[in-house]
């Protein structure tokens, strides 16, 4: 706070001014107080971590940092100056830069186009479309980014997304970035990959603001943690004095209930039961040939693999979105009928899709419809719905699996990411099926909602069911009885009880594989 | 959770129940712009309230209101269809052109029975749906530029049939849905009626119609929640044709001819009252009840606009302006956005 002032006074030290300052900075949306007398100083060069569960403040803050929302109280200051005009937009950007998990690049132009939007070299009054390509090429370099600038934006993979935008912001000049969860979406080695270009730029002046829900990460790029809950600043502290314990009992408050692992794995695969699921042979599209497995029920089977591994094709061969060149699927021994979603699921199959807001959520209709949305042939006959019936349905879904809404009215999409999921999830087993296929089940939710996931799950266990987990984040394969690695569509390891962390990451990145 | 947690939830959720009861009122937010027309138009003109000129608007409307139930569905599935409006003329105007004997009125000459003529009437509007189907679902074309090209195809078509000639003369049967009277009022009016209550029905307590929202919400979700998003977006697009098809039939009645021109620029008020009615362009929202109070804004405007002697030619210029007061009026009195 007043530190940079201080070492101002003393000279001698080129202390640069903390590269944003927030003094008692408050805002409110109707009900919700989302920030609460935030006072945050982030000094030029430290990598700072901000973690809290969804809800806490951390998108508001910021949206405050980067002028998008104007605060109700308290003053803002970047780069030690006071904050720009909230029309200048272009003053903001030359300070603070936000990569959000959603592209903010214009997908029909080229690299090259974004990163100089607005901002063409000219020459003779006609935009110099060579001498664009060349400057874009060579910032890219300066920085160590490599990207085809021809490309078209939206032709790029997340990752080469990432770089390019991180580059837009540097060639703004701007030297404070702000990085939204941006391991989400990314694979091992691609997150290696984001981690080794942030400590190069670090290195080279670039201060961070890192976001993520996978408290591992930033003990990696990260020198300081800021945790934030219910709009306010609850813990700050270099991460070399804030282990991993207390940083999640600062997250979760006074519910500071222990969060070790649950490495209960029941390890009670009836191996004299008929199996639940039984897969011979599957060939999906060009990538899977010739998998083989089977899950009991009530035991629990993590499929892991890079993105390209073929595992989500695997979970949507069987999910029955689509059809299989080859091989049987069989759920309680009867055979599936392969590409049809409605079918398959009248046989047991469960599902939750791996994107919700893309493949889940009907954002619009009430979580009440939402979540019976698969069994609607229930409630009445000739295709007719009762609502009656559909609201008591729905009643005791919301109720059993903990949804936080104001009434089964409530448009999903107005929901915070946890208790979206945990609709999908109510969603996938309204059907009460035999076998639940869930692709990363628990991305983008915070921990309390993971836990409240995984119970779910364990509940569905108990009784019986037969669980799929198609991941590649060791969070969600916790519970499993055992872990198959897919490597380019091929199973090519498998783990029982005792398998252990490092050497799944091992098989996922194909270390020690054939090939 | 924390208390403070819990207290946030609650408050949160108090004012979002409030904004549900918001949204429900929202299908009725063009009433006040309804009563409005109607007590200017009763001082315009006595005639304005007389039983006759109520049954009037509602017959004129009727046509229209059908292509609105038409166009809304295939809005809330998140599609589009300009060519509705050429149905309107192309499905009579084949029906007529087999009927007459007359070559030399612009007829085949056939003389084709006229039972089977009505029924050729809805098969040319079957037909025109499964076209459109086949190009927009599983041609995936964009709809908009397809059902552009099949306005300009079929009102070419319904040109070339009889070399741009008025059918008229035609038998009383083909006449009757746009001429006949049920209980003291003109058939078109029930038949609009009903059909409103009939899908309005379907679309709230029908999966199909359920199927029409989650498709305009999220096609993709749609298909993994195991809706059949093909099946279903062909099935509308094909019942929009035959419900043109019919409206088509209902305003031949009402003029007793086919004019080649039947149906032009009836599109735009098709929008129009579906748009002012709260069915979102981007697919997925709205109800039919709404469309309808679109419908009758537009109908009760254009007979006010008559009745007070608007010159002939400004009243495309009033009828315009008005509808976008309209839309600023449901903007603000129920906070009815339309997408862009």
């Amino acid at each position: 706070m007043s530190a940079t002032a201080a070492i101002d006074v003393a000279g001698g030290l080129r202390a640069a001014p903390p590269v944003v300052e927030t003094v008692g900075v408050s805002k409110r949306f109707g009900a919700n107080q989302a920030l609460k007398e935030v006072s945050i100083s982030i000094p030029a060069g430290e990598s700072r971590a901000l973690v809290g569960r969804n809800g806490a403040g951390k998108s508001t803050l910021v949206a405050a940092i980067t002028g998008l929302i104007v605060p109700d109280a308290g003053t803002i200051r970047l780069a030690g100056a006071p904050a720009p005009a909230y029309t200048d937009r272009a003053a903001w950007r030359a300070r603070v830069a936000c990569v959000y998990q959603r592209s903010t690049m214009i997908p029909t132009l080229t690299v090259a186009e974004n990163l100089f939007l607005n901002d063409q070299p000219i020459r003779g009054g006609r935009i110099d479309w060579p001498a664009l390509q060349r400057q874009a090429e060579r910032a890219l370099a300066d920085w160590g980014l490599n990207v085809d600038v021809t490309l078209d934006a939206a032709e790029l993979g997340v990752e080469q997304r990432q770089i390019v935008e991180i580059a837009r912001a540097l060639l703004k000049g701007t030297r404070f970035i702000i990085l939204d969860e941006p391991t989400a979406q990314l694979e091992g080695r691609e997150v290696a990959r984001l981690f080794e270009r942030i400590r190069r730029l670090q290195e080279s002046g670039v201060t961070f603001l890192y976001i993520s829900h996978h408290l591992e990460e930033i003990y990696e790029v990260c020198r300081s943690v800021t945790v934030m809950r219910d709009g306010r600043i609850v813990a700050e502290a270099p991460l070399s004095e804030m282990p991993k314990d207390r940083l999640v009992a600062a997250m979760v408050g006074d519910h500071a209930q222990d969060l070790s692992r649950r490495r209960v794995r029941a390890n009670v695969t009836r191996k004299d039961v008929a199996p639940c699921l039984d897969v011979r042979n599957l060939k999906v599209g060009e990538i899977v040939r010739d998998v083989s497995f089977s899950v009991a029920p009530g035991e629990c089977i993590g499929i892991a693999g890079l993105v390209g591994s073929g595992k989500e094709d695997i979970a949507d061969a069987i999910a029955g979105l689509i059809k299989p060149e080859g091989g049987t699927v069989t759920v309680g021994g009867e055979p599936l009928p392969g590409g049809r979603v409605a079918e398959t699921r009248e046989r047991g199959v469960g599902y939750v899709p791996r994107d919700r807001h893309r493949l889940g959520l009907i954002p619009q209709l009430g979580v009440g419809e939402n979540l019976t949305m698969t069994i609607v042939d229930r409630f009445g006959s000739a295709g007719f719905i009762s609502p009656a019936a559909r609201s008591r349905t729905a009643e005791r879904l919301i109720k059993s699996l903990e949804v936080v809404v104001s009434s089964q009215d409530q448009p999903i999409g107005e929901l915070s990411g946890g208790n979206q999921q945990k609709a999908i999830m109510g969603r996938a087993l309204a059907s009460d099926p035999k076998l639940l296929v869930l692709v990363h089940p628990t991305q983008g939710v915070d921990i309390a909602s993971k836990e409240s996931l995984f119970a779910i799950v364990e509940k569905s266990r108990g009784e019986g069911t037969a669980v799929l987990i198609v991941s590649d984040d060791l969070d969600e394969l916790v519970a499993c009885d055992r872990v198959l690695v897919v490597f380019k569509g091929e199973i090519v390891q498998s783990f029982g009880s005792d398998w252990g962390e490092k050497e799944v990451v091992a098989a996922i990145e194909g270390v020690g594989n054939r090939e | 959770m924390s208390d403070t947690v819990v207290q946030t939830d609650l408050s949160v959720s108090a004012k979002r129940s409030r904004s549900a009861a918001l949204r429900s009122l929202r299908e009725l937010s063009l009433v006040p712009a309804i009563v409005i027309a109607i007590i200017i138009g009763s001082f315009v003109s006595d005639a304005f309230l007389s039983k006759d000129n109520i049954l009037n608007i509602l017959q004129q409307s009727s046509e229209l209101a059908v292509l609105v139930l038409a166009q809304s569905m295939i809005l809330i599935v998140g599609k589009f269809d300009l060519s509705l409006e050429s149905t309107v003329g192309l499905a009579p105007m084949t029906a007529a052109w087999l009927m007459m004997t007359e070559t030399a009125f612009g007829g085949s000459g056939w003389g084709v029975n006229v039972y089977i003529c009505i029924a050729v009437v809805f098969l040319v509007g079957l037909l025109v749906g499964i076209v459109n189907g086949f190009l927009v679902v599983r041609m995936r074309l964009n709809a908009f530029i397809v059902t552009l090209a099949m306005l300009i195809l079929l009102r070419g078509t319904t040109l070339g049939i009889t070399n741009g000639k008025t059918l008229f003369d035609l038998p009383e049967p083909f006449l009757y849905l746009g001429s006949g009277r049920w209980f003291g009022a003109p058939v078109s009016i029930w038949i609009a009626g009903i059909l409103f209550l009939i899908f309005g029905l379907l679309l709230r307590y029908h999966k199909w119609g359920r199927a029409l929202y989650a498709i305009g919400g999220n096609a993709d979700a749609a298909r993994v929640a195991g809706i059949r998003v093909e099946r279903v977006t062909w099935s509308v697009y094909i019942i929009g044709s035959v419900l043109a098809a019919l409206a088509g039939l209902m305003l031949t009645g009402r003029i007793a001819s086919v004019v080649s021109s039947q149906g032009q620029n009836m599109i735009f008020y098709v929008f129009a009252a579906a748009v002012i009615g709260g069915i979102g362009r981007i697919g997925g929202r709205g109800r039919l009840l709404g469309a309808l109070t679109g419908v009758l804004l537009l109908g009760f405007l254009q007979n006010v606009l008559t009745l007070a002697e608007v010159a002939a030619f400004w009243i495309d210029a009033v009828y315009g302006a008005i509808i976008l007061v309209a839309l600023i009026l449901a903007r603000i009195t129920g906070g009815n956005k339309q997408e862009d």
